[in-house]
């Protein structure tokens, strides 16, 4: 069942919902990454729940003018308009209040959707009979989608792509080094209104689908999985729309191979299943690695440190140090260091020397930066050097290797 | 004495002799109702290297931002080369502070010098060898050639300094702006930083530098502009950088021995 969806086969509906969930996570996460980027990802939502109020005094206006209130186009225009409208009142509230943007974010998100959700009530009061189907803008719903409602995803979704492509590098640019762009006369104000305007566009065309309370986490959670793999801002931008073109073709078919499964969670579940695998499992900033890495350093330093005691005759008290010391074939089983391990000590007591040497001299400084109590000091000095600082402390000149 | 100095390098700005590289007017800044800078004339001596000096929070980065239109003034004029600010983008070149950003960016070290290219780059233009290798010159000018690749978080402070101002030589401008470029940074990468500076100097270029550090000032720069919050001196060394005129421009911030060290430097 699920092999029919994901391969397109489950019929026309779930086709287009397919395709077009495919279009959106592609359009948010190549989107949302420079929000993510600009450190203003929650923006997002406050765009998100300002496109309530539109939606419903689009519907009332259709209806009043003797229309369909579904129209689709309709409806959409009326929360691009307030979705717009909460834009520039977060954008005043922060530039000419002492307000901070999270608590702009915060009155706006609130007041326009605590509005929407009185006119909702209104809607359904007025017994207009149709109304059914406006809170699926909540929460989104593919169930009667259309080949006009697809087209109009995709159409939005890809000019907001080529929008993006078009504006990528100032916007690269505002989100790493505000002071500088606007140094080289880029016009950072309205960039950042150019870049919140996408993620409204985005927004507006995703409310069919995952809807105005979940398309939030299809514009952070890709770009926040594609930071794990990627050092270069391009890649992150290429690899959240994957991440995100991912999770809607996968989270659509997964909802459309079982009954009552609502697509536009789906999606968001999968993508947070993209999110986890990559927190845990990334090469290099994921949670496993990291703590590889931990354990790789405390192993190099115990061994260094039980080296040095080796090297003094003291006794090593730490049963990792003694274990780590063993495996080595340093020690022996009752703690007395071998011949190789006789010899990697005096190494490591002579270096320790040597760089007190190097960091207390000026010349060294260079060098002196890299000293971390563990790096062997032929790996960062030439052996004339070397030398010339033994010459220096003196003492027996022969260092076994 | 000080706004005579100050006076003669207006009058020849004004007479269009040599237009000054920055010239300033009456500018003032404020954020909220306390004037961070207060009606300041400023007139940057061509070819010259300027220190602004000053004590923290007396509008030295300010001035600096005012003058590139970073901040919005309340009032003032500022001209550069003899014509407004926004004709003059392409000729200025600024570093800003280093704490100023987040160097856990995703973003490489040659990426952030060819941010100094955007101008040739455009909004679609590919980036092509030429642009990486004229880049990497850039970073060989300050001895970061072998950092090309590198991620920008895995820089010291010194290193992340050093992009900068390999972001801003890309740039080729006539006029460079940097904002406390010693602040923090290793004695090697002072050393670099001060030796590329001087190399513009002498290229004819004209360098402003916000600077915090008294002791170099006289054999950093030809040049001061004291400010606290108000204009206190602008002129040469010799002639602007005195025991009177820092005891006006630090108050009693600045302990006397330092001042008194000072004098005695400066003979």
């Amino acid at each position: 069942m699920l092999w029919d969806a994901l391969s397109l086969q489950l019929g026309y509906n779930a086709t287009l919902v397919a395709i077009g969930a495919t279009l959106l996570g592609v359009s948010a996460g190549v989107t949302g990454t420079f929000l993510f980027l600009r450190k203003r990802a929650l923006v997002s939502d406050a765009i998100s729940h300002a496109t309530l109020p539109g939606v419903c005094l689009a519907f009332m206006v259709l209806v009043a003018l003797g229309g369909d209130g579904r129209n689709l186009p309709g409806l959409l225009a009326g929360s691009a308009i307030s979705a717009w409208v909460g834009l520039l009142c977060m954008n005043w509230l922060t530039r000419h209040t002492r307000l901070a943007e999270d608590a702009a974010i915060g009155a706006v998100l609130s007041v326009f959707f605590g509005f929407g959700i009185v006119l909702l009530t209104v809607i359904q009061t007025m017994g207009v009979g149709r109304q059914a189907g406006l809170e699926g803008f909540l929460l989104g719903s593919t169930a009667g989608m259309l080949w006009a409602d697809a087209l109009i995803i995709a159409i939005g979704g890809a000019a907001t792509l080529l929008l993006v492509v078009l504006i990528r590098r100032p916007m690269t640019m505002v989100a790493f080094d505000p002071d500088y762009a606007a140094a080289r006369g880029l016009p950072v104000h309205r960039i950042d209104l150019a870049m919140m305007g996408l993620v409204m566009a985005v927004t507006v065309v995703g409310l069919k689908i995952v809807g105005l309370i979940l398309i939030v986490a299809l514009l952070i959670i890709p770009p926040v999985t594609a930071r794990f793999w990627s050092e270069r801002s391009d890649r992150v931008v290429l690899l959240a729309g994957l991440a995100g073109g991912l999770a809607g073709y996968v989270g659509a078919a997964f909802s459309a191979s079982a009954p009552n499964l609502p697509t536009g969670p789906i999606i968001v579940l999968v993508s947070f299943v993209f999110f986890a695998l990559s927190l845990f499992f990334a090469p290099v900033r994921g949670v496993l690695a990291a703590v590889l890495r931990h354990l790789q350093f405390q192993q190099r330093v115990h061994i260094r440190q039980g080296l040095l005691a080796l090297a003094q005759d003291q006794k090593i008290y730490e049963p990792l140090t003694l274990r780590l010391l063993r495996r080595a074939g340093l020690v022996r089983a009752d703690g007395v260091a071998t011949d190789p391990g006789k010899a990697r000590a005096a190494k490591a007591l002579r270096d320790e020397k040597r760089w007190e040497v190097v960091r207390s001299d000026q010349a060294h400084e260079a060098t002196a930066a890299l000293y971390d109590g563990l790096r062997d000091i032929d790996t960062v000095l030439t052996q004339d050097q070397i030398a010339e600082i033994d010459r220096r402390i003196g003492g027996p000149q022969e260092v076994p290797s | 004495m000080l706004d005579l100095v100050a006076d003669q390098g207006a009058k020849v700005a004004a007479q269009g002799l040599v237009a000054s590289p920055l010239a300033i007017r009456g500018l003032t800044v404020s954020y909220g109702q306390k004037p961070a800078v207060f009606s300041v004339d400023m007139t940057v001596q061509p070819g010259a290297m300027t220190a602004i000096i000053g004590p923290n929070g007396a509008g030295k980065s300010t001035l600096l931002k005012a003058a590139l239109g970073i901040v919005s003034p309340l009032s003032g004029q500022v001209s550069v080369f003899g014509r407004p600010l926004e004709k003059q983008r392409a000729r200025i070149a600024y570093v800003p502070q280093r704490a100023s950003v987040d160097w856990d960016f995703p973003t490489r070290v040659i990426d952030v010098i060819l941010m100094g290219l955007s101008r040739e780059l455009g909004l679609l233009r590919r980036v092509r060898a030429r642009h990486v290798s004229y880049a990497k010159e850039c970073l060989k000018r300050v001895g970061m050639q072998d950092f090309a690749d590198r991620q920008i978080g895995q820089l010291s402070g010194g290193q992340q300094q050093r992009v900068f101002l390999a972001r801003a030589l890309a740039q080729d401008a006539d006029l460079y702006l940097l904002d406390e470029p010693f602040a923090g940074v290793d004695a090697a990468t002072e050393k670099a930083i001060i030796e590329v500076l001087k190399s513009l100097k002498e290229a004819g270029k004209t360098v402003v530098v916000v600077h915090h550090d008294l002791a170099t000032v006289t054999d950093y720069f030809d040049h001061v502009f004291l400010i606290n919050t108000r204009k206190v001196a602008e002129g040469t060394v010799a002639e602007a950088f005195t025991a009177e005129t820092l005891q006006s421009a630090y108050g009693g911030r600045l302990a006397t021995a330092q001042i008194d060290q000072i004098s005695r430097a400066l003979g």
